[in-house]
């Protein structure tokens, strides 16, 4: 049973990336529809699988490391898996109608989006450091390919940025990883740590950790990274930036994640962690600053991103010598903001994109006076700008409090204040486009309602955004141990 | 200075030379060329360090293997975007801005 | 789980699902929307009857389940959950009745309802909540589900109020959830519980506790517009009527004088906080409230801001009787959050009257408007002798039980401040009831309707004569059980002999 399962995670997206290769855009959409059922059965059955028997360790074709594949999967990578599976069938299931099926290059648009799938399949349940280099580059690849397919000079632009961004990001880390197969003789994470259980710490080792993060962050956006995220976010078509936002610059801060919670200990130090939760915090304050400044709707969105993202890097000062259960909490709220980020994220662009088509313009003010036509995606933009600006009871709140928990118990006040302010800050940026649907004066008379099926996805992740903070206790209980080892080796 | 720590050093003055290049020059394909750099420095460090084992290890190998087909594809589709980039604006670097600033609907 | 389990998830869900109803209807269901909002009120009405009959019964209602890891979400009835609860599922139907007509014909009216029970139902779950935390997932729902209704009308003047009333809040907020946060640290996860918790806590948190006590105070005293955080309730007054009547009398000040009873009653416990010395600045601090928004409300033109200063003196009532540290007082303070509820909706539907019927906003445009509307102007007389005190109405009950509670702790310098006040209360209202009864109409109303037989509409007629006749009952009736003041005196009878 969890051969198939693995199997099919693994295969489907693979397959159907080449299927779709070969059709046209029409075409290509009955078949990821097919593709999606599947894939999403299938991550289910995984979910339920470790949910109910635990974690476990899986070769790749029955090679075991070094030389092959092998996969970790444990209640967390699970979860990320299943998190995809929601997130990205609902932006395919959006864009096979937002998209025009008659500019020709969109036929590339379902063969991207399958190599993006498969790509963070790769990442959520890989082991070793190289294979997950392989899958970034797939995610990375796959994701410049999307943005480019808005076709017009200014998306060119953006996605080349994005490229070049991507790929300085993946050569540092791979830097990193060389010195680090050059000190340790082996690229699993499981088999740096057990080589330190036994052998004093190398010195210089600490370089090749932090050429990793730094190549990671870089990919991940972190301030002040992150000027290639805006443009490429912000010019996408709207389903691609929700993959973008929600779930691709996710897969790179997994890794460092991954990474400094267990490496971090014996090879980082205090002061690289305060740093990194500084640049995390300038990147809240920076971010929803310029969110706040931002004239068209998706770019609001997309610096809304830098900001977010920034909390996620408070998780390295927050599990660096700390107490066992502080580390917990940090960890949990961490998590936590990232699914929650990730649902919110993908309902707001996707709900963006309604918005835009409805209003005819992507800047804020044309949005004047839409409240009067009772537009669903505003319902849902709305109720997503909640969990952004971490209000109960949504998923952003239950990870704000567990962050401030954390903050409180390891002393490190500080993080609250970046906590408080940025939630205003969020807060400012969310009310503007509330107020903006709010006036009345001289709106528009015209408004074009966008098929319901194109409003509902957005509602229906909201909603799981919303529900998240309810379920919270549920969520984490699967991903028992965050971030460890599940089952036996 | 043992071998391994030559070709290590080696890479690493190619990195250098390939941010350099990347950070550095405007036009698009002399920065693609510049990342092309960088990562031969990258695998040049990756086989050359893990040599202190006693002859060469072949796990290293494998990867860099892979880490080529990977740059490959990288490079294929950085020319292709450049080279539309270049049809539709005109443009070879991506300092200036284009010059409408109204993006309008998507 | 049992059926009582349930009655509490029941009175929060009705104003929920009839919100969610009235979203999805369209625009011109007019019909059947006022249906579902005023089914919606009545049976959320009748559940708060059943739990007031239990909770005097002593009957426990109440469900909790870990929400997030550490801490439980807790909907529980007590005593004085229901006095809020009470208050707001009877104004919620008046208040419905009268939205009703005061909106008739106006756009965005699913909108409008939509939120309005949202609003409802946060005020439900703030009365119901059973820890600090609950409390603030619904304490933070109110001001979200609000904002549209400020911002109602869609004038630059209506969002310039709605981003102060924002700003105000949303800061408020983020004060309360620190306070929140550190109290979680400090002490765990607690439930409100009648005594509170730190009776004999340990003196090393002494230091924390009071920090604490003045964080929670400042992040709830925005919302209960103590000075100097009072400046959002004025500016929010360009919303409609019922809207005001609501942000006043039920839901949001109210939302904030609650909390405060909540903190100094159920979590740190009368005594503990009198013994930590924060009770006597924060009576010091309501007095001073309570006298300058009287002044500033003696030198407000227009009608609804001379009443929202009027409501920044008078919620301060309330924090001034729980801060006394006596049983009497306290009884004179909660009571207040009911009587200050009824006089100022009665207040607030007669200013909504005047400004519908006659297109009256300023209190100089008033002149011999009890003739052309004589059952409002009553209502209106009614309401501000009550504010004033004026026996046997309700605000007399408060100032006498607060008067004697004042007494009997020995703390006679607040009668000074019950004397001043009321003779301000005299000074701002009486001219207006001057000009409504005793001068000759100026001419032309400055935008007059008609309407039949009535004066005015009869939706908007009935909800101010019901209120200002609630006025008279509860004062009059004040020594029966089940008055508020009878309610108020068990409420702090249990907390002062828990």
């Amino acid at each position: 049973m969890t051969l198939w399962l693995m199997a099919g995670l693994l295969f489907t997206p693979l397959a159907w990336a080449v299927l779709t290769l070969l059709t046209d855009f029409s075409r290509g959409r009955l078949v990821t529809w097919g593709g999606i059922l599947v894939q999403v059965l299938v991550s289910l059955g995984l979910w339920l699988t470790v949910a109910r028997d635990g974690g476990f360790h899986y070769g790749l074709g029955g090679w075991q490391a070094p030389l092959g594949i092998e996969l970790r999967v444990d209640g967390l990578a699970v979860t990320f898996v299943l998190l995809t599976a929601v997130v990205a069938s609902a932006c395919g299931l959006h864009a096979g109608v937002y998209i025009d099926p008659d500019k020709p290059w969109h036929r590339y648009f379902w063969p991207l989006f399958w190599f993006l799938w498969s790509g963070l399949n790769v990442v959520w349940l890989g082991g070793d450091l190289f294979n997950l280099y392989v899958g970034l580059e797939l995610i990375s690849l796959s994701a410049v390919g999307l943005v480019a397919l808005g076709g017009k000079a200014n998306a060119l632009r953006a996605s080349l940025r994005y490229l070049l961004a991507a790929l300085l990001g993946s050569l540092v880390y791979l830097l990193g990883v060389a010195l680090m197969y050059g000190q340790f003789g082996t690229l699993s994470i499981a088999g740096v740590v057990s080589w330190l259980g036994v052998h004093p710490v190398p010195a210089g080792s600490g370089l090749a950790l932090a050429l990793m993060v730094t190549g990671l962050a870089l990919k991940t956006a972190l301030f002040p990274l992150h000027r290639w995220l805006p443009p490429a976010h912000g010019i996408a078509r709207s389903p691609v930036s929700a993959l973008l936002s929600a779930l691709v610059v996710k897969a790179s801060f997994y890794m460092a994640a991954r990474l400094w919670l267990e490496l971090g200990e014996p090879l980082g130090n205090l002061a690289a962690a305060q740093l990194v939760g500084l640049l995390g915090s300038a990147a809240v304050v920076w971010g929803s600053w310029l969110a706040c400044r931002q004239p068209q709707l998706k770019q609001v969105v997309a610096y809304s991103s830098v900001a977010q993202i920034g909390y996620l890097f408070l998780l390295f000062p927050l599990t660096y010598s700390v107490s066992e259960s502080v580390s917990l909490q940090a960890q949990q709220g961490i998590t936590l903001q990232v699914i929650s980020h990730a649902l919110a994220k993908a309902a707001m662009f996707l709900a963006a994109g309604n918005l835009i088509l409805s209003a005819g313009s992507n800047r804020v003010d044309a949005l004047t006076g839409v409240s009067r036509f009772l537009p669903f995606s505003l319902f849902s933009f709305g109720l997503a700008g909640v969990s952004l600006m971490s209000l109960p009871p949504t998923g952003g709140f239950a990870a704000k409090w567990l962050l401030l928990q954390a903050s409180l118990g390891s002393g490190q006040w500080w993080w609250i204040l970046v906590m408080l302010i940025g939630g205003l800050l969020s807060a400012a940026y969310v009310f503007r486009i509330y107020r903006a649907s709010f006036l009345e004066s001289a709106g528009p008379d015209r408004f074009y309602h966008p098929a319901r099926s194109l409003e509902v996805i957005p509602m229906i992740l909201a909603l799981l955004a919303l529900g998240l903070g309810l379920a919270s206790d549920q969520v984490l209980s699967v991903m028992a141990l965050p971030f460890e080892e599940g089952g036996s080796p | 200075m043992t071998s391994s720590l030559l070709y290590a050093l080696a890479g690493a003055i190619l990195c250098g030379i390939g941010l350099f290049g990347l950070l550095w020059l405007s036009h698009l394909l002399r920065k693609l060329l510049a990342f092309n750099i960088m990562g031969s420095g990258v695998f040049l460090v990756m086989v050359g360090l893990p040599q202190h084992q006693g002859g060469p290890d072949p796990v290293p190998q494998a990867l860099v293997l892979t880490g080529i087909v990977v740059a490959i594809a990288a490079t294929a589709l950085a020319v292709v975007l450049i080279r539309r980039y270049f049809h539709l604006s005109g443009m070879t670097g991506l300092e200036d801005e284009p010059a409408s600033p109204e993006r309008g609907p998507e | 789980m049992t059926l009582n389990a349930w009655i509490p998830v029941f009175a929060l869900m009705t104003s929920l699902i009839a919100s969610l109803v009235i979203f999805a209807l369209p625009e011109k269901g007019y019909r059947l929307r006022t249906w579902v909002n005023l089914g919606a009120a009545l049976v959320k009405l009748s559940l708060v009857v059943v739990m007031v009959w239990g909770v005097f019964q002593g009957v426990e209602y109440g469900l909790s389940f870990t929400m997030v890891p550490g801490v439980t979400f807790v909907l529980k009835a007590d005593a004085l959950s229901m006095m809020f609860a009470g208050l707001s599922a009877v104004l919620w139907l008046l208040t419905t009745i009268y939205a009703v007509g005061y909106l008739e014909d106006s756009p965005n009216r699913s909108r409008f309802f939509g939120f309005f029970s949202l609003c409802v139902a946060s005020t439900m779950g703030i009365a119901l909540a059973g820890n600090l935390f609950t409390f603030f997932l619904f304490y933070e729902m109110l001001t979200l589900s609000t904002y549209p209704l400020v911002v109602h009308r869609g004038t630059e003047k209506a969002l310039r109020a709605g981003r102060t009333y924002v700003i105000y809040t949303l800061t408020g907020g983020a004060v309360l959830l620190l306070a929140i946060a550190w109290l979680h640290g400090v002490a765990g996860d607690l439930p409100f519980r009648e005594g509170g918790h730190f009776m004999d806590a340990d003196p090393d948190i002494h230091r924390s506790l009071i920090l604490i006590f003045i964080l929670l105070v400042a992040g709830l005293g925005v919302k209960a517009a103590i000075f100097p955080l009072h400046g959002w309730l004025p500016q929010a007054m360009v919303a409609p009527a019922p809207v005001s009547a609501l942000l006043h009398a039920v839901a949001v000040v109210k939302a904030g004088a609650f909390g405060i009873v909540r903190v100094v009653y159920d979590i740190y416990g009368v005594e503990a906080s009198s013994a930590l010395g924060v009770l006597e600045p924060l009576a010091w601090l309501a007095a001073f409230t309570i006298l300058y928004g009287s002044f500033r409300a003696l030198s407000q033109t227009d009608l609804k801001r001379r009443l929202a200063f009027s409501t920044v003196s008078q919620v301060s009532y309330i924090i001034l009787g729980i801060s006394l540290f006596g049983p009497v007082a306290a009884a004179g303070g909660l009571v207040h959050l009911l009587h200050q509820g009824i006089m100022k909706i009665t207040l607030f539907f007669c200013a909504g009257n005047y400004a519908e019927t006659l297109g009256i906003h300023r209190i100089d445009e008033m002149d011999g408007a009890g003739r052309r509307m004589p059952g409002t102007s009553v209502a209106f007389t009614i309401g501000a002798f009550g504010m004033i005190g004026a026996p046997p109405l309700a605000g007399f009950i408060t100032k006498w039980t607060m008067g004697s509670g004042a007494l009997a702790a020995n703390m006679d310098w607040v009668i000074v401040v019950l004397l001043s006040s009321s003779l301000l209360n005299a000074a701002y209202f009486l001219p207006v009831m001057h000009r409504l009864w005793f001068r000759e109409p100026a001419g032309s109303w400055p935008e007059e309707r008609h309407w039949g037989r009535l004066e005015t509409s009869a939706w908007l007629f009935w909800p101010p004569l019901l209120t200002a006749v609630m006025t008279v009952m509860v004062g009059v009736l004040a020594s029966l059980p089940f008055s508020p003041l009878s309610w108020a005196e068990l409420i702090a009878l249990r907390e002062y002999s828990p």
